[in-house]
């Protein structure tokens, strides 16, 4: 994965995350299997999509919540 | 210094013979003032039969989306010293051994930073600090990671792998339950400060039948130490347990397959019938010892009652032999582990354990999904397969 296909599926995980806050609450394999069809095309690997996941996580753009089970979302100072 | 809060209801529970926990969170009490409000809070929910804990949200540490189960106080203003109440839990060493410097200093991190209680271990098998808001976690983190030991799991991920004392402790241990539990422990490290699957899984290794992690009950993976060939028998012991108790009561007519029993004064066992429980060598253990040829049985699915109900581990791999595996560093397992959660990962639903996923979509199923040839032994219990159902007129 090229660096900027990296920074396409950051930029398109994070405003999925951003637009559904407090209206449907993502599961990492959900973006997975979402990020795997949104660039199918590019032939992206699902570990691919989870190091984009996980650069986000040590960036601090993304934040894991719980409730009853795991799930992704922005930093409440965010 | 008089009470901060009174507990007439927790106060019975610190009588009787017993250790009581109310007496242990007392005297942490006596040096931190958000215990002392955890106490008051505990003697309402006993009083109106709930907790008054808010469960989840966030808390947690710098790069890691587990190791901390965050729990908030439904009366903050009543009780501020436990508003934010979190624990952090802590990957045990293999086996459960620590030396007594690791213990104080421990409990020196747990006076100044949190309510001076530990949990020695969880159900998961971790360490615990209870009581820590969100900006002493950070500072927590670091001083149990200077202590050399790190966050284990919460959450939908890999929870921490726990396992028995093994051979380092106990003569029935068929197999290294500690180096595999680590060795996967520090395999899996991103799965389990991550969480990426469906609902949480677990592994746990017991080294024999008698299963003192309970991990047929408790784990969606568990390692249980078992033999392939012959239950060793000396006949002189045998001899001497016989006159000392009634074997054929306590021994023989307990063995749940009856596959042994007295010729004259030897003892006969039916090694093809014997389904390796453990009660005749846990009864006899001088003249009964488990075969040469060690391995384990590995077990999938079992979980505890939340979400769809209890389950016992079924039989998924009767003869895994971890010694031979464990010169290529675990290979074999790790790609069935891999296949595993890829299957699950695919077809899961949201809080579905693996077992439940078997239990919907049928083992044959899973079993190619996961590239493994179903056998006979692959059973939910003893005498009962999953593949074949009879009618009733064909079972008679």
């Amino acid at each position: 994965m090229t660096d900027e296909t990296k920074k396409k599926v950051e930029d398109k995980i994070l405003g999925l995350v951003t637009e559904y806050v407090g209206k449907k609450r993502f599961k990492p394999i959900d973006i997975v299997k979402e990020m795997e069809k949104e660039f199918a095309s590019e032939g992206l690997t699902k570990d691919d999509i989870k190091a984009a996941l996980k650069d986000l996580m040590d960036e601090e753009k993304l934040v894991y919540g719980y409730a009853g089970g795991s799930f992704l979302t922005v930093p409440e100072n965010k | 210094m008089g009470k901060k809060h009174q507990t007439p209801l927790l106060d019975e529970l610190k009588k009787g013979k017993w250790i009581s926990f109310v007496k242990e969170i007392e005297r942490a009490a006596e040096k931190s003032e958000r215990t002392e409000d955890l106490l008051g809070q505990v003697e309402e929910s006993y009083r109106d039969k709930v907790n008054h804990w808010k469960h989840g949200g966030m808390a947690g540490v710098k790069g890691y989306g587990a190791g901390m189960v965050g729990r908030f106080s439904e009366f903050p203003e009543k009780y501020p010293g436990i508003k934010e109440c979190h624990s952090m839990r802590i990957i045990p060493s293999a086996g459960f051994f620590y030396n007594t410097d690791f213990l104080r200093k421990l409990a020196d991190i747990s006076e100044k930073h949190a309510g001076g209680l530990l949990n020695f271990h969880g159900a998961t098998g971790n360490i615990q600090i209870l009581g820590m808001s969100q900006v002493e976690a950070e500072d927590v983190f670091q001083a149990v990671a200077e202590l050399g030991f790190d966050l284990g799991g919460s959450g939908s991920d890999l929870r921490t792998p726990s396992c028995c004392a093994g051979q380092a402790r106990c003569e029935f241990a068929n197999y290294d339950t500690m180096k595999i539990c680590r060795h996967l422990t520090e395999e899996y490290l991103d799965e389990l400060h991550r969480p990426a699957f469906n609902y949480k899984f677990k592994f746990k290794f017991s080294g024999c039948a008698n299963d003192c992690v309970a991990s047929a009950a408790r784990s969606d993976l568990a390692f249980i130490g078992t033999w392939k060939d012959k239950i060793k028998i000396n006949q002189d012991e045998v001899k001497n347990y016989a006159k000392k108790f009634n074997v054929q009561k306590y021994v023989l007519d307990k063995c749940p397959t009856k596959c042994m029993w007295f010729e004259s004064e030897n003892l006969v066992i039916d090694d093809e019938n014997c389904v390796k429980c453990m009660h005749c060598i846990n009864e006899l253990p001088k003249a009964l010892k488990a075969g040469d040829e060690r391995g384990c049985s590995i077990l999938i699915g079992a979980k505890a009652p939340l979400v769809t109900g209890p389950r016992m581990g079924m039989m998924l791999v009767p003869f895994y032999d971890v010694n031979e595996d464990a010169k290529n560093d675990y290979e074999w397992l790790k790609s069935l582990i891999s296949n595993m959660w890829e299957f699950w990962d695919e077809y899961g639903v949201s809080r579905e354990r693996i077992g439940e996923l078997i239990g919907r979509v049928g083992l044959n199923t899973f079993l190619e999904g996961i590239g493994l040839e179903p056998i006979p032994e692959m059973v939910e219990h003893p005498r009962s397969n999953p593949f074949i159902k009879f009618t009733e007129d064909e079972e008679e």
